[in-house]
């Protein structure tokens, strides 16, 4: 299949409390077989997925937060999370997990995938894909 | 134009599955071709064949099945993604009988398929539309 599109997934939901999350990144961990240009954006509450220090000891869920670490190493590593969602819950950069990725560019150097951009810098990259997936 | 519809939502609850509908049926009547719908989440629930709605309601399931898509070896193009369906008691013949589970709920015109399938009708098709919230 030589055809490479630019997939975009949007997840805008927080981990628990309905699917969409944890079904999103199933999908997502598929798609990574189909060696396309991948991205994920995290707005809305969809930035809560990426909190660090999650637990569900609590809940009976599986935390499943720890599978985003894996995303560098299947290549994905545009993670562009959205400034105002996060400003307008009290979060900050500092509280993301550290997702990197190793750089086979730049003799595996690692380097972070999180990309925290504005609403507008979101909007105009969005507008680049060929296909977006909502969650 | 080629479409692939993915939808997120179950019938009956929420209105998604049945603008889908109404949008494939229109894109068809238009000359245009859907190549494939795909169910994740609760939209797995639109392949039950043990859906009976009242006989003054729109049959949600049936709806689908009336639009007979398929791809050119006659396979159903309205694929149900395995993992959603499995987790939600959603079984063709071949998954109950593996699972050693009495009885199957996968209505005829829809089959049972991996997450790949959306992968693929995203990268083949020109447009995916993708309904739910």
């Amino acid at each position: 299949m030589a055809t490479t599109k630019k997939f975009m997934y949007l997840n805008r939901r927080s981990s628990f409390g309905t699917v969409y999350a944890i079904e999103s990144l199933e999908v997502v961990l598929i798609a990574a077989a189909f060696e396309q240009d991948v991205s994920l954006a995290f707005i809305d509450d969809g930035v809560y997925q990426i909190v660090e220090g999650q637990n569900t000891d609590g809940i009976g869920m599986k935390n499943f937060s720890k599978t985003f670490h894996a995303l560098g190493d299947y290549d994905i590593n545009k993670l562009y999370v959205s400034k105002e969602s996060l400003e307008e819950r009290g979060l900050s950069e500092s509280d993301i997990m550290p997702l990197v990725y190793e750089d086979e560019d730049d003799d595996w150097a690692e380097k972070s995938s999180i990309k925290v951009v504005s609403n507008d810098e979101l909007k105009a990259i969005m507008s680049e894909q060929d296909v977006c997936l909502s969650f | 134009m080629k479409f692939a519809i993915q939808v997120n939502e179950g019938p009956y609850q929420h209105q998604a599955s049945d603008t889908a509908f109404q949008f494939a049926k229109a894109a068809i009547e238009n000359g245009h071709e859907i190549m494939r719908v795909f169910f994740y989440h609760d939209g797995v629930n639109n392949a039950s064949s043990f859906t009976l709605p009242p006989q003054d309601d729109r049959h949600v399931v049936n709806n689908w099945a009336s639009l007979d898509i398929k791809d050119a070896d006659g396979n159903p193009e309205l694929v149900v993604c395995v993992a959603a369906a499995l987790r939600r008691g959603m079984l063709d013949e071949s998954e109950a009988t593996k699972n050693s589970i009495e009885g199957n709920n996968l209505h005829p015109a829809f089959r049972i398929s991996g997450l790949g399938q959306l992968i693929e009708a995203g990268i083949q098709s020109d447009r995916l539309v993708v309904f739910g919230d």
